[in-house]
């Protein structure tokens, strides 16, 4: 049972990550093709500057509760990973450091410097991570011993690459219906048209994906076996669907809400087709890391719930009230008037 | 090179880069909340401008060193995969529990700290720096737990082939992760004392702002001085439980070979390793180490000796790093003491003010001085006592480890040297002027 309780709060803690930090990575891979002036780069910034750091520790989290939780699981997956992980890493980093950076220097080699490791550190984190539950949701490569057979290119087969891509427009599209509840004018329109035309090559991809999911995963197969279990891909379908109609009616915080229910529908979906998995094994299905062999002790799971029941609603309180705060629409003048990035 | 040896580096390299960062952020946080709360006390918005100053300071050092936390965690997966599986249930938790009880409010609110200016009154806006200051030093707390337990595991039962967790109490509230906790709190209170000692007599020298740099130096006089006094009491009461939880760290802080009673302490010495013995040795305060170790001239402190030297951890950088902290730590004291009794007349002492820049790397040394004692001299054990460095290392290529090792090299020197250029520069810019009075 407490197992099983670990497994949701470990599927939810990555699923509300994706959905945060979802928009900002989303953005910073929109960045070349949004902002056409230095103000309407600073805009963008500025539109994650107050959530990018908190949304991040929401990917600590979810590294956290794997380690406290499933520390067989995090040991296999992290080391399993290791080349990926490591890209995702120094992609984060520079990212982080460009935020801070970009505007202490008055000189435009510097920000391109900075805007470009804001770039590719967005892009990249979204791809690995579309790669590697891909990945994961169709199998790894481990022996009994919990041993990783297999290298970065092992992971770069097509049915990993689509989830890298999927992951990519998500992000793209949830990234830049964000923008369009910050902005105001061209800006904003220049994000719908953006949000509106990416939408049809992220439906496109998404199909493509549920349907080689059915061929290349035990997904659907195990969500079948439990139809209430339905739901969540339905959710991610009705998500997708109802975005494209509040674009089309200039409903952004609506479309953008829509967005996130994709997200966490899809995520979801993703983690409840493969309970009680952790990490399936592509070469014996005995050999599998479970959210059975590999938990930690009752204690140490009782004591974390126990945490996780205190912290947990405080934290969403706390970061709520900012996103309340900070909703305000960004122009290139509040922005020079007050401080930012 | 094997995994091992590259991993061990990689690690090394990892945590001295991240603490280069950390002891600034947690001492620079609560001064600059100790001067934005005299400005909401006061109204004097000279405190306004230093909260702003120092502030913009402080951020530039936090971005490294939140990006640089984030491999942290990761690493444990990567690199020491079996370390993992072996102590998750007590190790892991740990750091679960500092991301959900600290981090998460650390991050949130430095943001709302720094764009918040208008959106908050100045009285919750002033909470907000106390959180974050707060809150990095909780986050400080849960890791200094999590890296006691290596050095002293507590509260474990060895089951299913791992050591699981069986007092949760008593991990977190053994005396070891205590002093721990402290003893590097009171570091890197020292490292932003002499920070916002420094860059103000830099000021001062050259009569830029004097009025705004003496008030700055006399908040981080007071505060260099009480924590200078506090950090060489506590460090003493460090040594002491080593005697009984590390044994072998004590020996080869001190150079100790031959386990007796009235031991000796020897002010100069030279260790020798391989012959196990010290070739120079003299300055001897008799029985000075076991009144130390044990609060008795006859208390029995262990040698080197007793233990098979595959069990002994490398005596000589344990015993230098030793050697130069406690150094720098009354060189500080001395410091802090004149600075807090000149601080009235100080734009006067040129001598000092001229000296004091200079000294703002010392504390950095004497802090990756105290990690280089903790973690070296836990050698060759991962978990003191438990589990070896050796068996801890993940079964990964070497290959992969040696290109990761190389980008780390590249990206943290990248990092390390863009930050520092930018303090350089930002503090010497001084802070924004004064709005026009309207005294």
């Amino acid at each position: 049972m407490l197992e099983t309780i670990w497994f949701v709060i470990w599927g939810v803690a990555w699923a509300v990550y994706f959905m945060l930090d979802g928009f900002d990575l989303g953005l910073g891979t929109l960045f070349p093709f949004l902002a056409k002036n230095e103000a309407e780069k600073r805009i963008l910034v500025n539109a994650m500057g107050p959530f990018w750091d908190g949304n991040e520790v929401w990917l600590i989290t979810a590294g956290g509760v794997t380690f406290a939780a499933f520390p067989r699981a995090y040991a296999i997956m992290f080391s399993g990973l290791y080349t990926p992980l490591m890209l995702l890493l120094f992609a984060l980093i520079l990212r982080g450091v460009a935020f801070e950076f970009r505007g202490k220097e008055d000189s435009q080699a510097w920000r391109t410097t900075w805007d470009a490791c804001l770039v590719v550190g967005s892009f990249l984190p979204a791809l690995l991570l579309g790669v590697a539950f891909a990945n994961i949701f169709a199998g790894l490569p481990l022996d009994a011993g919990g041993l990783f057979h297999g290298n970065l290119f092992t992971l770069l087969n097509p049915y990993g690459l689509l989830g890298g891509v999927l992951f990519v427009l998500i992000f793209a599209v949830h990234g830049a219906l964000w923008l369009t509840t910050r902005t105001e004018g061209e800006l904003q329109a220049r994000a719908g048209h953006l949000a509106t035309s990416l939408w049809l090559v992220e439906a496109v991809v998404a199909v493509a994906f549920l349907t080689m999911t059915w061929f290349s995963t035990r997904l659907w197969q195990n969500v079948l076996a439990k139809p209430l279990l339905l739901i969540l891909p339905l959710l991610a379908v009705a998500g997708l669907l109802s975005l494209r109609v509040f674009v089309a009616k200039g409903a952004w915080w609506k479309a953008w809400f829509a967005s996130s229910v994709l997200i966490l529908g899809a995520v979801l979906f993703g983690v409840a087709g493969l309970f009680p998995n952790l990490l399936p094994s592509s070469l014996d299905p005995t050999a599998s890391v479970t959210a059975f062999n590999a938990a930690s002790s009752p204690l140490t799971l009782k004591i974390m719930l126990g945490v996780v029941l205190c912290f947990l609603p405080v934290v969403i309180g706390y970061q709520l009230w900012v996103y309340l705060k900070f909703r305000d629409t960004l122009t290139a003048e509040s922005i020079s008037r007050g401080p930012s990035y | 090179m094997d995994a091992l040896t590259l991993s061990r580096l990689q690690f090394a390299v990892a945590t001295y880069f991240h603490f280069l960062f950390v002891p600034l952020t947690l001492g620079l946080s609560m001064l600059v909340a100790i001067m934005e709360t005299q400005y909401v006390r006061t109204g004097d918005e000279d405190y306004k401008r230093m909260t702003k100053f120092w502030g913009k300071l402080f951020l530039i050092n936090f971005a490294v060193g939140i990006v640089t936390g984030l491999t942290l965690e990761f690493q444990f997966g990567t690199n020491w995969s079996r370390y993992s599986a072996y102590v998750g249930d007590i190790f892991g938790s740990l750091l679960a529990i500092e991301a959900t009880a600290a981090f998460f409010l650390e991050s949130t609110f430095i943001a709302v700290w720094y764009f918040g200016w208008d959106k908050l009154s100045r009285k919750a806006h002033a909470v907000t720096i106390w959180l974050v200051a707060i809150a990095s030093n909780i986050s400080a707390f849960w890791i200094l737990v999590a890296n006691a337990w290596m050095q002293h595991p507590v509260g474990y039962a060895l089951r299913h082939g791992r050591a699981e967790l069986a007092d949760f109490f008593a991990v977190i509230t053994q005396r070891f992760a205590i002093l721990e906790f402290i003893h590097t709190l009171g570091g890197a209170y020292l490292t932003a004392g002499f920070f916002v000692l420094g860059i103000s007599a830099w000021h001062m020298l050259r009569k830029q702002e004097v009025a705004f740099f003496k008030k700055s130096f006399r908040i981080a006089a007071a505060w260099t001085l009480i924590f200078a006094l506090f950090e060489i009491a506590q460090g003493h009461m460090n040594a002491e439980i080593l005697g009984q939880a590390q044994p072998t760290k004590l020996a080869a802080m001190e150079a100790h070979w031959e386990t007796g009673r009235n031991v000796p302490m020897n002010l100069v010495a030279w260790p020798d390793a391989k012959h196990e013995r010290n070739t120079v040795q003299s300055l001897s305060v008799p029985s000075g180490l076991s009144l130390m170790a044990t609060y008795s001239t006859a208390g029995e402190v262990k040698g080197l000796k007793d233990y098979p030297a595959s069990e002994r951890p490398p005596v000589l950088p344990v015993f230098l790093s030793f050697r130069a902290m406690v150094g720098l730590a009354f060189l500080f004291l001395a410091v802090g003491l004149y600075a807090w009794l000149k601080r009235e007349c100080i734009e006067d002492r040129q001598g000092f003010l001229r000296i004091l820049p200079w000294l703002i790397p010392l504390p950095y040394l004497a802090n990756e001085l105290g990690w280089t004692l903790a973690e070296l001299g836990r050698q060759p054990w991962i978990v003191y006592g438990l589990m070896k460095t050796t068996d801890a290392v993940s079964p990964i290529a070497v290959s992969q480890v040696g290109t990761s090792l190389v980008a780390f090299f590249l990206v943290y020197a990248l990092l390390g040297a863009v930050d520092f250029y930018l303090l350089f520069k930002f503090a010497r810019k001084g802070p924004e002027a004064a709005p026009a009075a309207v005294k």
